[in-house]
């Protein structure tokens, strides 16, 4: 298990999305913002989805350099690209 | 792993490879494929013919060695099983379905009178329950999923079918509708890793006894859209895909004549393959393209199989 950072506003929505748009197969209360959402059973297919509700949900477009495996990894990792594409956008 | 191939040193000593007409265009003058006014559909002479068919008694030689059972699927498949195999997910702009005319005698009327128009005719034809088999496999794994369990010493199936992908083009390597041969290994994890190593191994060394260069690389499906971005990295960061590259058209973009995949238990989840323990079965394929196989070999002994090299001829024709 990852630690359970909880804190910051973003990891909240992220989490949300995930639970929402049933991104991965098991409950995203019990998840770490450090756990690995491939081994929890995130497929490929699936990473694509979230890719796209993060899009919509924090209107940004991901850039092809963050079109990769490691951006997707860990609601952390997330909330790092994101954090990077809201606060170039503003 | 995102290397590029080593250079092709035999394909650079070879004069056939790059000329100015483009090699559609030779094989239709040569009489080696026939054109239909549509890229990427055409005749294939008889010569073309037997060369798949002497190339695909080398694949069966090993298959039969192996113990694979020998299965040939036609070109559709019911459209559920291409609804639930999450291929119109990833290759939508690839997929065809098959789809007929079931009105009554007045749409008969304005399907003919829309067609004298020259208009859009579409409208009167609605889905059959088949669509175009896409690759070889995609029939098998619900087959499989329908018998049980899968046995502990692993499964493994021989399989041809002639596929469809909506790919127009004026390569003659990408053709509409070809044929794929296709070994298939079901089992653990262990089993089909080890069955794709085999087939890695063996897959150069018969293409290199027909004298054609070629190099492995790792490789992506073409999923679609931006997001399919995303998946092909995923897929070549796991080096779940490679491809054995023969010079066809060029040298600088030599084609896939073989494909080796290892589909985790991708499939395994989506049909309910499990194995006797309870766990989900892994599957993984090695795809030979037969056109692409015959056309490299046109392309590099030249268009009269009685002309090729006589250790070619030896292998092909024993």
């Amino acid at each position: 298990m990852g630690h359970l950072l909880k804190g910051s506003v973003m990891a909240v929505q992220i989490r949300e999305l995930l639970g929402n748009h049933k991104i991965i197969p098991v409950p995203v209360d019990g998840i770490g913002d450090m756990d690995d959402l491939y081994d929890l059973g995130m497929t490929s297919f699936a990473s694509v989805q979230l890719m796209l509700a993060l899009e919509e949900a924090f209107d940004i477009e991901f850039p092809e350099r963050m079109l990769n495996r490691k951006t997707f990894q860990s609601i952390a990792s997330i909330d790092r690209s994101v954090s990077e594409l809201v606060a170039g956008r503003a | 792993m995102n290397a590029r191939p080593p250079a092709f040193q035999a394909a650079a000593e070879a004069p056939s490879v790059s000329t100015a007409k483009p090699f559609l265009d030779e094989l239709f003058e040569d009489g080696v494929l026939i054109p239909s006014g549509v890229d990427g559909l055409y005749g294939r002479s008889g010569a073309f013919e037997e060369v798949i068919d002497r190339f695909e008694t080398l694949v069966e030689r090993f298959s039969k060695e192996d113990g694979a059972v020998k299965i040939h699927f036609p070109p559709a498949m019911p459209r559920v099983n291409m609804e639930k195999s999450g291929y119109l997910k990833s290759f939508p702009q690839l997929a065809g379905s098959v789809h007929s005319f079931m009105g009554n005698d007045m749409d008969h009327c304005r399907l003919i009178a829309a067609i004298a128009e020259g208009a859009d005719w579409s409208e009167f034809q609605k889905p059959t329950d088949l669509v175009l088999t896409p690759a070889a496999c995609y029939p098998l794994y619900p087959t499989v999923a329908a018998k049980g369990a899968v046995p502990a010493e692993g499964l493994l199936f021989d399989l041809k079918s002639y596929c469809f992908r909506h790919e127009p083009s004026k390569e003659p390597t990408r053709m509409q509708f070809f044929r794929m041969r296709e070994n298939v290994c079901i089992g653990t994890a262990e089993q089909v890793t080890e069955f794709r190593e085999r087939w890695l191994a063996r897959g150069p060394e018969l293409l290199r006894s027909l004298d054609l260069p070629c190099v492995l690389d790792v490789a992506n499906d073409p999923f679609f859209g931006r997001g399919g971005k995303l998946m092909a990295r995923n897929q070549r960061d796991q080096q779940l895909k490679f491809e054995l590259l023969v010079p066809v058209n060029s040298v600088e973009n030599p084609t896939a004549c073989l494909s080796f995949n290892y589909h985790q238990d991708h499939f395994g989840t989506l049909w309910g393959m499990t194995r006797e323990d309870g766990e989900k079965a892994h599957s993984a394929c090695v795809g030979f393209g037969l056109e692409r196989i015959a056309l490299a070999l046109f392309r590099q002994h030249g268009s009269d199989p009685a002309t090729w090299p006589e250790a070619v001829r030896k292998v092909l024709w024993g």
